[in-house]
């Protein structure tokens, strides 16, 4: 994901010198192209996040289109007050890139896991939340973001991800992206798990369970009418994310559809338990240990579909 | 304008202030006080603003980082036409603009702040985008010296020197006193001028109350060309009312009654 979007913020920044690329000591290997190429329109802040923060807002503020770019929590929970009162409130054109998203860095432990990142930026005014769930993802919302004006956060994953989207489609902030559709049961995915769900929705084929899975990269703005659609479709609705189940995209779906009146058999959230990750792991296998692995997935989804049906 | 009629503006702004942080009933009137030479002489002769058109593209950028001392930066701006003065009898009030810490929806505020640590790190961004695009604006932050407790301050002095912004100015209200007692006895920040000067920063100390020192100093700027300037302004917390000069007590305490009359007085036989 990080290089389909370096790529892009590139090829982009080309051809508008008001896009500026702030990194916070980070992007070995990643963002030395840019630098290279653009150095007028690239700033390494060093290891100083809350004045990262404030210096891109004084360049948005400017004029400028500015993408900040770190790790895990650096470059959100870490300046978290800078984004509410100077990114958000001023409405100001930051994007902020975090690589690493979910367990992305694995064995690097719990400071360097971005699980809490997406229910806080969630709640700030002003903010679009963006989680894509594969490179192609990442690359068309890279551009969406360049084109929105005001405050985005882009969560992302690290480096080779497999592509999930074979067909094409039309990508737009606030729109989920259909992926297969199923009348047992509906997956809704953000972020770089949709392949797990993906893979999830296969095995549940061959053991002759139909589930639709939905990609939805936008948390916020959600995608509410693709929310209430599939809930008239189907009677079970999972969502699923590398986050925390607390207030990330199983807590926006959840609002909408208890707000909605609408009864389903079964609403789940597939998510990281309210705890610290305390082991060693690479992303794969801390995946199943918090069962967000497809096997696991699978397993929670056929077993509630065919609770229901006794 | 001339000395005279600055220290009258510095007079007449903090009999404005009087009136509204007395009618709010609000607090900040000693870190308001030691700030109106300061604030008469930016808006009197330096800063390069068009009330007009607040956002002309090349006016210089005033940042109030020390956001808690907002009345005194509403009365000025009101006072410079940006705003019809009477909006300041709304100070605080239900429903106003004016908020009790700067807030950037006022015509000519730059940016809103309340949370200090905040303003120096936006004006170096702001700054370093004049140096890029070759902008002929500067940059001026007025901080607290409470305010340098913060790391963000540290973080961006950091930056301020290794990209040599010499088109951004902090000035530091230099009163000694913070919110629940001295400087000091708190955090204390001596050697001050060496800290600034160890960041790659060129530093001015001032008497801030002095409209002459401070418009020599603010008319030579940067103080050497490609460093950061930093001015420290020897300020007094409450400065124009006898009973609220030095006084701790004065961060929060409003005046009311007795209190109210006798600093009316005392800034009106001035």
């Amino acid at each position: 994901m990080r290089t389909a979007f370096i790529n892009t913020l590139l090829e982009a920044a080309k051809q508008d010198e008001r896009i500026m690329l702030v990194v916070g000591d980070l992007g070995f290997g990643v963002t030395a192209s840019f630098a290279n190429e653009l150095p007028g329109q690239y700033v390494n802040a060093g290891i100083a996040e809350q004045n990262m923060i404030g210096l891109a807002v004084g360049l948005a503020l400017s004029g400028k289109i500015v993408f900040t770019y770190s790790i895990a929590n650096f470059p959100t929970i870490r300046c978290l007050e800078q984004i509410r009162n100077d990114v958000c409130y001023h409405n100001a054109n930051v994007k902020i890139v975090s690589i690493g998203g979910g367990l992305s860095y694995g064995s690097l432990g719990m400071s360097h896991h971005a699980v809490e990142d997406l229910a806080i930026m969630r709640i700030l005014p002003h903010m679009t939340v963006i989680a894509p769930g594969d490179p192609v993802e990442t690359a068309l919302a890279t551009q969406a973001a360049i084109k929105h004006p005001g405050p985005v956060y882009l969560r992302l994953g690290r480096a080779n991800e497999p592509v999930v989207h074979q067909k094409t489609f039309n990508f737009q902030i606030g729109r989920a992206i259909p992926v297969c559709t199923g009348k047992d049961a509906t997956l809704i995915v953000t972020g770089g798990l949709l392949q797990e769900a993906v893979l999830a929705a296969q095995v549940l084929k061959t053991n002759g369970i139909e589930v639709g899975v939905i990609s939805m990269p936008t948390l916020k703005p959600l995608d509410v009418e693709a929310v209430l659609a599939v809930s008239q479709r189907t009677d079970r609705i999972f969502t699923l994310e590398e986050h925390s189940i607390l207030g990330g995209l199983g807590g926006a779906v959840a609002e909408i559809l208890l707000e909605s009146g609408i009864r389903l058999k079964c609403f789940k959230r597939l998510g990281l338990k309210d705890a610290y990750t305390t082991v060693a792991g690479e992303q794969t296998y801390l995946k199943e240990v918090h069962g967000l692995d497809s096997q696991s997935i699978a397993r929670v989804i056929e077993a509630v579909v065919k609770q229901g049906e006794k | 304008m001339q000395s005279q009629e600055l220290t009258a503006f510095a007079r007449h702004l903090r009999l404005r202030v009087l009136n509204m942080v007395s009618q709010a009933k609000s607090s900040h009137i000693g870190g308001n006080y030691s700030i109106a030479e300061l604030i008469a002489v930016l808006y009197g002769t330096i800063l390069r603003v068009d009330p007009s058109n607040p956002h002309w593209k090349n006016r210089d950028r005033f940042i109030l980082s020390k956001g808690h001392a907002c009345a005194i930066l509403y009365a000025a701006l009101a006072e410079k036409g940006f705003f019809s003065p009477d909006l300041l009898d709304t100070f605080y009030q239900n429903g106003s603009l004016l908020i009790g810490h700067v807030s950037h929806h006022v015509p000519g505020v730059e940016i809103s702040t309340g949370s200090l640590g905040h303003g120096l790190p936006i004006g170096v961004g702001m700054a370093l985008d004049g140096k890029r695009s070759h902008s002929p604006y500067r940059v001026f932050v007025l901080m607290s010296d409470g305010e340098c407790d913060t790391g963000t301050v540290w973080e961006a002095a950091l930056f301020a020197h290794h990209h040599h912004l010499d088109n951004l100015t902090v000035i530091v209200d230099y009163n000694k006193i913070q919110s629940l007692d001295r400087v000091q006895k708190t955090l204390d920040l001596e050697p001050f001028v060496d800290k600034w000067r160890a960041f790659g920063w060129q530093v001015h100390e001032i008497d801030g109350h002095d409209i002459e020192e401070i418009q020599s100093a603010l008319l030579q700027l940067p103080i050497i060309n490609g460093f950061p300037s930093c001015i420290i302004a020897h300020t007094i917390k409450g400065k124009g009312v006898s009973f609220m000069e030095n006084e701790v007590l004065w961060h929060y305490r409003s005046p009311q009654g007795e209190e109210f009359d006798a600093a009316l007085q005392e800034l009106q036989s001035i």
